[in-house]
């Protein structure tokens, strides 16, 4: 086969890369809600067991929310993985934008899952029987933070892609 | 009382599993017939149907069966076995394509025809018909008098089965494809439906925990929502990494178009079997001899060597 045609030495010149600029950021952002879903089942469901599987005080709305993003996180983490399977394949990978995209992403459904569902829809609580406060807080600043991580490394991607 | 009870519940369990003894024995029976005149059919595609009629049969026949009459964790479990896990694995055994193999070639034409302009076809299979009948019908059951009621009937209780199963298997047909496909969607459109239904599914799951369909105690509807929950995610897992897969098979780059690859393209041409065409003339044109072509060639040519000394 040819795959070597386009394949330059020195990553700064490999094209690829910059042609799937946009797939490296997607692959990253759908990783990094998939991630932190994962995280959430994993961690806070099964072995901590600080999240309840159901919440009496669970509104009509949030059951649906939950059940969407249940769905989509592990579609993404699927579908990312095959996505991300393709970059390689076609060397186009680009590792700073793709960790940019899953800081983004995991940010933003942390988010989300702390502002929206855990205290607007009233899915469940981070942890019963404790002042919620801190939990509450440590939550959505770090989620907070990898937005804003996020957010830096993809600007500085796009402006070494329009270089 | 007892025993005439037990009496119509065996006869009941047989009557569900005979059709998929009867499937079971069809589809051997093709494999050996069409192997006669064709290549042999794969083996990872005999296994896949008869792992599937092994779950189907589990879910209608036996302990599992008899315990889902009072037992609604046993029932969720059968739910899962009957309704997702068998007719994933059967949809992997490839039936149609295998059926249209083993009939005659003007019967197999006609059939194919039948597939391609069917109305009421196209209708079933396609993905948001599929999944209304799937997890619409679940819905239907779980939330309205439908389970209490299937129960005391044992019409309606044959019926729900036999729609748990068509409607399980529509639904992963329409989503993958792996036998003959008469309605194409494209991979985004299927992701998108796949997912609401998936939704569905999970929302559905964490419904009945609340509220369990009327005569079930509360602690057998928690127990069998999860298994709902969990066991349909383990499900679904599955069926979502082979049409990935798929993609990202079809999608394999073509270094000298650039970016082609990449896009999710809906314009390309098929049989009526799934096979792409142009696919198919891309990789003829690439191939080369195949093994028994070379085969072939080197017999032609011993021949040749042999029949040329000779003189008439």
């Amino acid at each position: 086969m040819t795959n070597s045609i386009s394949i330059s030495s020195d990553p700064k010149q490999n094209p690829n890369k910059k042609a799937y600029a946009k797939q490296n950021m997607w692959t990253g952002i759908l990783f990094g809600l998939g991630i932190v879903a994962f995280i959430d089942e994993v961690v806070f469901h099964q072995l901590l067991h600080w999240h309840h599987f159901y919440d009496k005080s669970t509104t009509d709305i949030g059951l649906v929310s939950d059940g969407l993003f249940h769905a989509f996180s592990f579609i993404a983490t699927i579908g990312a993985s095959f996505l991300l399977a393709d970059l390689h394949r076609r060397h186009a990978f680009w590792l700073k934008r793709w960790i940019g995209g899953i800081l983004l992403g995991a940010g933003v459904f942390q988010l989300y899952d702390g502002i929206v569902q855990h205290k607007w829809m009233g899915l469940h609580q981070i942890r019963y029987g404790v002042d919620i406060l801190p939990y509450d807080l440590v939550w959505n600043i770090l989620a907070a933070l990898m937005i804003i991580i996020g957010a830096i490394l993809i600007y500085q991607t796009n402006n070494e892609r329009k270089d | 009382m007892h025993t005439h009870e037990q009496y119509s519940a065996a006869s009941l369990q047989i009557f569900l599993a005979i059709p998929f003894i009867l499937l079971f024995v069809l589809y051997i029976l093709a494999v050996v017939l069409s192997n006669r005149k064709k290549k042999a059919w794969p083996t990872y595609r005999i296994i896949a149907w008869n792992l599937g009629i092994l779950c189907a049969m589990l879910a209608v026949i036996g302990p599992i069966a008899d315990l889902a009459h009072t037992n609604f964790s046993a029932h969720m479990v059968g739910h899962v076995l009957l309704g997702m896990l068998a007719p994933l694995f059967m949809a992997l055994g490839a039936p149609v394509t295998l059926l249209l193999r083993t009939i005659s070639i003007p019967t197999a034409r006609k059939l194919t025809k039948t597939l391609r302009s069917s109305r009421s076809i196209h209708f079933v299979q396609h993905p948001i018909t599929a999944s209304l009948l799937n997890i619409g019908g679940l819905w239907m059951l779980y939330t309205t008098g439908l389970f209490p009621m299937m129960h005391e009937n044992m019409l309606l209780y044959v019926v729900v089965h036999v729609h748990i199963f068509l409607a399980g298997y529509v639904f992963t047909i329409s989503i993958i494809y792996v036998d003959v496909t008469p309605l194409r969607k494209s991979y985004l459109y299927r992701t998108v439906v796949f997912l609401l239904a998936l939704a569905g599914h999970s929302v559905l799951a964490k419904y009945i925990y609340a509220t369990p369909p009327n005569g079930i105690p509360l602690d057998q509807g928690e127990l069998g929502s999860m298994i709902m929950y969990y066991g349909g995610d383990t499900v679904e897992v599955g069926l979502i990494s082979i049409m990935f897969y798929q993609w990202y098979k079809k999608s394999r780059p073509i270094f000298s178009n650039g970016k082609e690859g990449f896009a999710i393209n809906n314009t390309k041409k098929f049989t009526v079997v799934g096979t792409d065409i142009e696919e198919v003339k891309r990789l003829n044109a690439n191939a080369g001899m195949s093994y028994r072509e070379i085969n072939e060639w080197f017999a032609k040519q011993q021949s040749k060597a042999n029949t040329v000394p000779k003189k008439r």
